[in-house]
This record gives structure tokens, sequence and C-alpha cells, in this order.
């Protein structure tokens, strides 16, 4: 893996991004303003740069790597191509729950970088999934049966925050709207730091796995017969990819499709090996989703498109072209 | 070939379907020397024989051990570097080359999907050849025939070199040239020493290719011994309730099943 050509340049592209991205923004930013506020000449330019571009950067790189990495894992568990947080409602129930963590204050409750709506939105993440796997069970597991019973969680968590967000007052409610459609707004280190809190043991969890996966893709029975304990490393998949939706979501919302979009271009370069495809989907869901953020900050300077929105305009129609050729 | 892979069936007794019949086995041995053939009429339990042996399924009650181990408290690891299982469909979930299928049966042993250990290397190239399939290594799954690719199938099985293999019917749906081939392939790995167990629906297949053959009625064994003897006319009649014709083989002298109006 460490030998692999290809993971080099995926990572190789993964640093140049997180170095050159935070130069784009609305504010045109002078290079040696910056280079002088790492020698402490602190100017409006250098905190710009350190306190608010690199680390919203920072977090559009590991915020979609870890979305890319539970949509690899969760579509060779639930052995379909279409799965990913979003789809399988788990980002919707994970924003619902942080959500109402922040909206309610008697729900409200932090300690260093942990806080409740993490902790709810962990409790979405899971309740959407179980629900989903549980209607999918009743119509005999069928495949799309999965994305059907997924998206309409989605859709309900999405019209429960909606429902809710009228009972708030509106100055309040300002802050959240970019938090409701996806965005990196909220992106500062402490934000960055809470997140990684939540989303590094998950993204341990399923890289630990990575060995496990590629035998599942020759059915459950076949994976257990070659070794697999298949319903462990279902349930730590679940596990893995709950902690990095949850954690996401807790922080920048529901973000859709990196999960759907990055390891499907990734495994036209690296081929179906799990071993590859995890890693590289980490790199290239996150160059996805930083770059998406920058264009989005770019495009309509000084005004911001939330990065949610743009991931489901590339990824809804790459769901949709998937489900025309069936596969 | 690792392992030994006796496998141990004591009152076992699995319920399949409330109001359905039981699979009850009060005592059976698989694994011996050569290959043995599991046959019965649609539903008599020989998948889910196979899925309790092979330790996919837990038994209601009763025990099933591999080399004097109970199956139920062996890492799944263990199970699969003596025991191998083949189910009836293996659906893929990417569109694998050939040489890929054949080394997930690898994983056991720590094998990678691209082969780089020398021993997964030989592995994988042993069981492609096995099933003749040296020439199709980079093809991808959705380029061949449905034979191919349980011949496929097969390779990944064989690459996990166990001691013993359980197979659920990997001729179904294949045309005479292909079901023949499975089957010599299966006869070349039971010469080389392989214990091998395979479901099959097709009795004159079982009988021309098979040392031992269990019939299956209602979940209950309702013959074991040579084909020879199992395969009387009277008892196949009992089982599939139609009249047939046992006559004997032009070459092998074995028995051939013929159906009667």
């Amino acid at each position: 893996m460490i030998k692999n050509p290809k993971l080099w340049l995926f990572f190789g592209f993964f640093a140049f991004f997180g170095v050159i991205l935070p130069w784009i923004g609305a504010e045109q930013l002078d290079v040696g303003a910056v280079w002088g506020g790492c020698w402490g000449n602190v100017t409006p330019d250098s905190r710009i740069f350190f306190q608010m571009r690199l680390p919203r950067v920072w977090m559009g790189l590991w915020a979609g790597g870890v979305l890319a990495m539970a949509g690899a894992a969760l579509q060779v568990v639930f052995r379909n191509p279409l799965a990913e947080p979003w789809t399988l409602g788990m980002a919707g129930g994970a924003s619902l729950g942080a959500f109402a963590a922040r909206m309610c204050p008697a729900l409200w409750w932090a300690a260093g970088p942990l806080n409740t709506s993490q902790a709810l939105a962990l409790l979405g993440a899971g309740g959407a999934l179980s629900l989903v796997l549980a209607v999918a069970r009743r119509q005999g597991g069928g495949g799309q049966i999965l994305l059907l019973a997924g998206v309409t969680v989605g859709v309900i968590s999405g019209g429960a925050i909606m429902a809710a967000s009228g009972l708030v007052s509106p100055d309040k409610l300002a802050g959240f709207h970019r938090w409701l459609l996806g965005g990196l707004d909220a992106a500062d280190w402490r934000a960055l730091g809470a997140m990684m809190v939540i989303t590094a043991p998950g993204a341990g969890i399923l890289a630990a796995l990575a060995g496990e996966y590629n035998p599942l893709g020759l059915g459950e029975a076949m994976a257990a017969g070659q070794g697999v304990e298949v319903a462990r490393v279902r349930r730590w998949t679940a596990i893995g990819a709950g902690l990095a939706s949850a954690g996401v979501a807790a922080v920048a919302g529901p973000i859709g499709f990196v999960g759907l979009l990055a390891p499907h271009a990734v495994r036209r370069w690296t081929g179906p090996d799990m071993r590859l495809v995890l890693p590289a989907s980490f790199l290239a869901g996150g160059i996805l989703l930083a770059v998406c953020d920058a264009a989005g900050r770019w495009a309509a300077a000084p005004l911001e498109m939330p990065v949610g929105a743009l991931t489901a305009l590339l990824g809804g129609p790459l769901f949709l072209w998937l489900l025309a050729k069936g596969k | 070939m690792s392992g030994a892979g006796q496998l141990e069936l004591q009152s076992v007794r699995f319920g399949h379907e409330p109001g359905g019949w039981e699979l009850r086995i009060p005592s059976l041995t698989l694994g011996g020397e050569g290959m043995c053939g599991i046959a019965g009429p649609n539903g008599s339990g020989k998948s889910t024989l196979l899925e309790l042996a092979a330790g996919l399924r837990r038994p209601d009650s009763g025990a099933v051990s591999l080399d004097g181990r109970s199956l139920a408290g062996m890492g799944r690891k263990a199970v699969a570097r003596r025991l191998g299982y083949l189910p009836q469909e293996c659906p893929a979930l990417f569109d694998y080359t050939v040489e890929q299928v054949a080394a997930m049966g690898r994983h056991a042993h720590g094998g990678r999907l691209t082969p780089d250990a020398p021993g997964d290397i030989a592995a994988v190239s042993r069981a492609l050849d096995a099933v003749r399939m040296e020439s199709f290594r980079r093809r991808r799954l959705s380029q061949l025939s449905g034979g191919e690719r349980r011949r496929a199938w097969l390779a990944s099985a064989l690459a996990q070199e166990p001691g013993l293999l359980l197979l659920d019917e990997p001729t179904q749906a294949l045309d005479l040239h292909h079901a023949a081939a499975v089957m010599e392939a299966l006869a070349r790995k039971a010469a080389d020493g392989l214990r091998i167990v395979v479901a099959l629906h097709d009795l004159n297949l079982a009988a021309l290719y098979c040392d031992r053959l269990i019939l299956l009625q209602d979940g209950q064994v309702a013959a074991d011994g040579p084909p020879d003897e199992v395969l009387s006319s009277g008892r196949l009649e009992a089982l599939f309730g139609r009249h047939v014709e046992v006559v004997r083989h032009p070459d092998t002298q074995k028995p051939v099943i013929l159906a009667k109006k």
C-alpha cells in the first residue's frame, strides 16, 4: 500500500490543495504579509490566512476524507454501490440530532471539544441507520429498498429540522442558515479539533477493517467461508461510518454525496482492492470537498455558496446515472 | 493442503421455518478420503446441511466440530484455513478480474487482492490451473460465460487450500460440458488429497464422480454409502415420488438414472 505510486499521486494532490486553497477567497492576501505572520508579525492578512482560511481548507480536506471512507466501506458491507452516509439517512439523522442539541438549551452541554451536539448526532446517525436497515430487512434486505428507505429518512430528518427551525427566533436561526445546507463556515481550529475528536476514531476503525472488506465483494456467504467475521465487520463498519457522519454533521451540517463521488472516481484508477480504495478515497474525498468549498467561496465572492449544495449538484446526477445504469 | 478437515455432526437439529420440516442429523462424519456427494429433492436440506457444516448457521441443538474442536468456538479465519465453503451463488459487487476472485481465497492466509507474497502467488496459480483458467487471469467477470464464472469462484475456494471443501451445487444451471469441467477439476483435486463434500442436483453426475453419496429427504439422511448401493430404483422412487429406471453406464458400470413416463 505504502509503495503504491497511485496513492502517492493522490497524496501529492491532497498536500498541494492543502497549501494552495487557503490563498483563494474573497480577500486577496499578500504573500509577504502572511509569511511575516509565521514569525510573529501579525497582520490582518496573516490572521485571515491562519485563523480562517487554513482551518477551513484543512477541515474540508479532513471532513471530505472521512465521509468518502465511510461511503467506500458502506458500499461494500451493504453490497450497494450507491450507499454512503447521506443516501443511507445517516447524515440526515446526525444533522437532526446536532440541530436539536444546538437549538434546545436544555439539551446543550459541552466539555472541551466534546458536546451534546456530537452525542445526539451520533444517536441520530445510529438511529437512522437502524431504521433504514429494519425497513430493508422486512422487505428481504433488497438493494434499492435500502436506498429508498435511506433517502426517505434523510428527507424526514430535513423536514423535522425545517419544522423545528420555525420555532426558533430568526436572529438565532440566521447563524445556522449555512449549517442547514451543509457548510464549512464555522471552521476554526477549535471546530476542526472537535470534528477530529469524533471522526478520527471512526476513520481508524474503518482503516483497521480495510483487509476484511475484499472477500465481501463476492457475497456474505463466500466471505464467511473465506474467513471474514461478517456480522462483526458490519457492526464495526456501521460504528465507524456513524462516527464519521456524526462528527462532520455536528460541525458542518448535512454534506451529501462525497462518499459516493470519491470512491467511484477512485475505483476507476485503483481497481476494487479496498486496501487501496479506502486511503485513496480519503485523499480524493478531501480534495473534492475542499475544492468545492473553495469554488463556492470564489465563484460569487464576497457571497458564498454552501458546499453541501455544490456536492449535491455534483453527486446527485452521478447517483441518478448509476441508478439508471442499474448498478 | 493444510489442515486435516474432519467434520463431526452430533445430534444436530435445525428448524428451517416454523411449521416446516426440521433438519435432524443424529450422527454424521464428513471429510473422508475422496468425494462425497449430497443429493435429494429440492428443499430436502442439502444447502442447510452444508451451511451448518461450514459454520454459517448455528444448529438449534447439537454440536458441529472440526478436527475435534467445536466450530462455534473457533474464529472464522482458523476455520477457513481448514475448511472451505463455496455457496451456490457469489454475486459480485464490482467487476473483478479472475485473478482477483481467486486471490480472495487467500484471505484467511493474510493474502491480498493483488497477490504479492510468494505463497499466495503460487496458490492462486495452482487454483487457476486446477480449473483450467490460467489464460483467463486478466479477464473480468463480466466477460465470462456462466460456466467460466463458476470455475472462477471454484478457483477462489481452491486457492484457500483447505483440507476439506464444501460446495453447494457448483454445477447448477450449467450445460453438460461446463458441469463436467467443474466435476473433472474437483475429481483431480480429490485425487491430490483434498476431501470434498458436494451438494449435487444431478444424480448421474453424483453417481459418476462420488465415492460416497448421502441422500437427504425432509431434513434427514435417507441413505448413506457408495452410489452403487444408494441409488436403487426403489429408494429413488420413494424419494422423488416418480418411477425411475436405474441402468448401468456402458463404460464405468456406475448407475445411471433415467426418468420413466
